[in-house]
């Protein structure tokens, strides 16, 4: 046993060495992680960028176009446009990735788990899971939220019973590549149990797969969120964030359009750099990431 | 040939009931009881009581899980908690209109994107595949409102060519709803394009380098013939799966989209009554989504098999 895990402890080293230096060989991948990464930044160090709060209105200065106090002008209630537009990102970026971990993981574990054991498991977790993915997602969100009240957590549940399903079909794929072979044989002939041949055997070799889908996923999750805030579902009114902002000045877009581009672009930024970053990752992996189906 | 036929149509049959009780069961897990939802948080206990009894709340979940069944089998899916009305009729109403829309988006999206995702494949790595890659790209890191939203602005605000929202309801004719159909169709078929663009590029980029292609073309014929005959049909193939996906999809979609131009269909219907909390309409909206999505599933996978003869012999083994 000892032998077997000094073996394993060096081995991820330089396969994330070469995972890493193939992955700066793709012009995409950079592109699109630089996008997220300063978005990333932005939220992070929005009070720093901006001297305005984003939630206090000053209603003498309602409805203003782009100038020299505001940048991007007011809303109607004469709150900062910029600084609601830079601290947007942090209630999009923070759901959203909470959001794609929970989907992930746990579409990730029940899909190793499900292409291990076969079986009736396999058969009874796919029909159970065709089955959710049958009811759209925007109803199925609308009905978690309805249920349990709007609130960062509810959302996040929200989001897993929609992606979850998805993400076992993709890795439940890539891990029955690797369930026949020798290694995970003798794994079982040790003796090992379900969940030490998952983290040990089957997890390492289906990493690439695992990244891409949480690259392609939290593309989907931010644009999913944005439109449930969108519908008035999501983040709840006085916070800034982008799919609301949209809503609420959409009214306004002849006097104001400032208002509705400044979230449109920030949104969409973020949305191409993980588009970007889920090609480039899939195409510098090998990872055949269109061909699966979504 | 019959039996793989019958086996998948028997699956899409279980998932089916699977989808309608997991939508019984989540509406049921709704808080607020229809009762008190009816009767407001000022009524007594008795009235509440009275009209559980008279609504069949007091049975068992079981029990009315049944009866909502076998009302659905024949088209009665109970009374609207709002108008009072059949749900039936009224999702019937609003599908229609969002049924116009889905055709056209349908229409524009299938026809354009097999055109531009061709296109892309076939000059790969050129200027054409640069551009149409870009814009797909684009295409699919927006969501649907700000599509709508940017179009209103270019169509209806800058150039009023579109009316930017729909003033008639549900029982509005077809001749009222067509000039506003547009953008909502438009908008739609930009997100549902992006992605059969992007699948269609990478099968024909995939077929062309097969081998038969390339025996095809040493045979001597034309770029034209090879791509006609020799390519499409094979390349197509995976296609098929993913325009079956978006049309299921296009159900989800509709409702961000209709709510931007107010337009009386079945999304609009979807909204207005998780907000009311209308269970019996939100129950029979989701059970005509898993109609729709199994069914169109069901015709993409009958549909690779017709044309795909290696899938039949595959699913024998199966």
């Amino acid at each position: 046993m000892t032998t077997v895990d000094t073996v394993r402890a060096d081995a991820p080293a330089p396969r994330a060495a070469r995972a890493w230096r193939t992955l700066r060989s793709s012009r995409a991948a950079v592109v699109g992680l630089a996008i997220v990464a300063v978005h990333v930044v932005i939220a992070l160090l929005a009070p720093l960028l901006t001297s305005y709060d984003p939630i206090a209105g000053n209603a003498s200065q309602a409805l203003l176009g782009p100038g020299g106090a505001h940048w991007a002008g007011t809303d109607q209630y004469g709150r900062d446009v910029l600084a609601r537009v830079l601290y947007g990102g942090r209630y999009a970026l923070g759901v959203s990735v909470a959001a794609t971990v929970v989907s992930v993981a746990l579409g990730t574990v029940i899909g190793c788990a499900t292409a291990l054991r076969g079986g009736w498991f396999d058969d009874v977790t796919g029909r159970v899971l065709d089955a959710v993915l049958a009811i759209p997602a925007v109803l199925a969100l609308l009905v978690v939220v309805t249920a349990l009240g709007t609130g960062p957590a509810v959302i996040v549940l929200a989001v897993a019973v929609v992606f979850v399903p998805q993400v076992v079909r993709v890795v439940r794929g890539a891990a029955l590549a690797v369930v026949p072979a020798d290694y995970v044989t003798a794994a079982r002939a040790r003796g090992e149990g379900t969940w030490s041949i998952l983290r040990r055997e089957i997890l390492p070799n289906i990493v690439d797969v695992v990244c891409v889908e949480f690259a392609m996923r939290a593309s989907w999750v931010v644009l999913l969120i944005s439109s449930l805030s969108f519908l008035g579902f999501g983040a709840d009114p006085p916070t800034p964030d982008w799919g609301l902002m949209v809503a609420e000045n959409r009214t306004a877009i002849t006097v104001v359009p400032m208002a509705s581009v400044a979230p449109i672009i920030a949104l969409a930024t973020l949305v191409i750099g993980l588009n970007l970053a889920a090609d480039g990752l899939s195409k510098a992996w090998g990872v055949d990431r269109i061909t699966e189906g979504f | 040939m019959l039996s793989f036929v019958a086996r998948r149509t028997v699956a899409a049959l279980g998932t089916l009931l699977l989808s309608s009780l997991l939508v019984f069961l989540a509406v049921q897990a709704l808080p607020g009881d229809v009762a008190t939802q009816v009767l407001g948080r000022d009524a007594t206990p008795q009235a509440v009581a009275e009209l559980r009894g008279s609504l069949g709340l007091d049975r068992p979940a079981f029990e009315r899980y049944g009866d909502w069944m076998w009302g659905a089998l024949h088209g009665d899916f109970g009374t609207s908690l709002v108008s009072g009305t059949a749900v039936g009729g009224d999702v019937a109403q609003y599908l229609g209109n969002s049924a116009l829309i889905a055709l056209i988006t349908i229409l524009f999206a299938v026809t354009g994107s097999l055109l531009l995702g061709i296109l892309a494949g076939l000059y790969r790595d050129r200027w054409p595949d640069h551009l149409i890659s870009t814009v797909s790209l684009v295409g699919m890191s927006v969501p649907e409102f700000v599509v709508a939203t940017v179009l209103v602005l270019c169509f209806s605000v800058a150039l009023p060519w579109f009316p930017a929202v729909v003033l008639y309801g549900p029982d509005a004719t077809v001749g009222q709803l067509l000039p506003a159909v547009w953008l909502p169709a438009l908008a739609l078929a930009v997100v549902m394009a992006a992605y059969i663009v992007r699948m269609a590029r990478t099968s024909v980029i995939d077929v062309m380098a097969s081998e038969y292609v390339t025996t095809a073309r040493l045979k001597g014929l034309s770029t034209w013939r090879v791509v006609t005959r020799h390519a499409l049909p094979s390349a197509l193939l995976p296609v098929l799966h993913v325009i079956a996906l978006n049309v299921a999809w296009l159900l989800g979609g509709v409702a961000v989209v209709e709510n931007v131009f107010n337009y009386p269909g079945i999304g609009k219907l979807m909204l207005s009554s998780v907000q009311n909390r209308d269970l019996p309409v939100v129950q029979a909206i989701a059970l005509i989504s898993a109609v729709v999505y199994v069914v169109c599933n069901l015709a993409a996978d009958l549909g690779a098999m017709a044309l795909n003869p290696r899938l039949r012999t595959r699913g024998r083994t199966r």
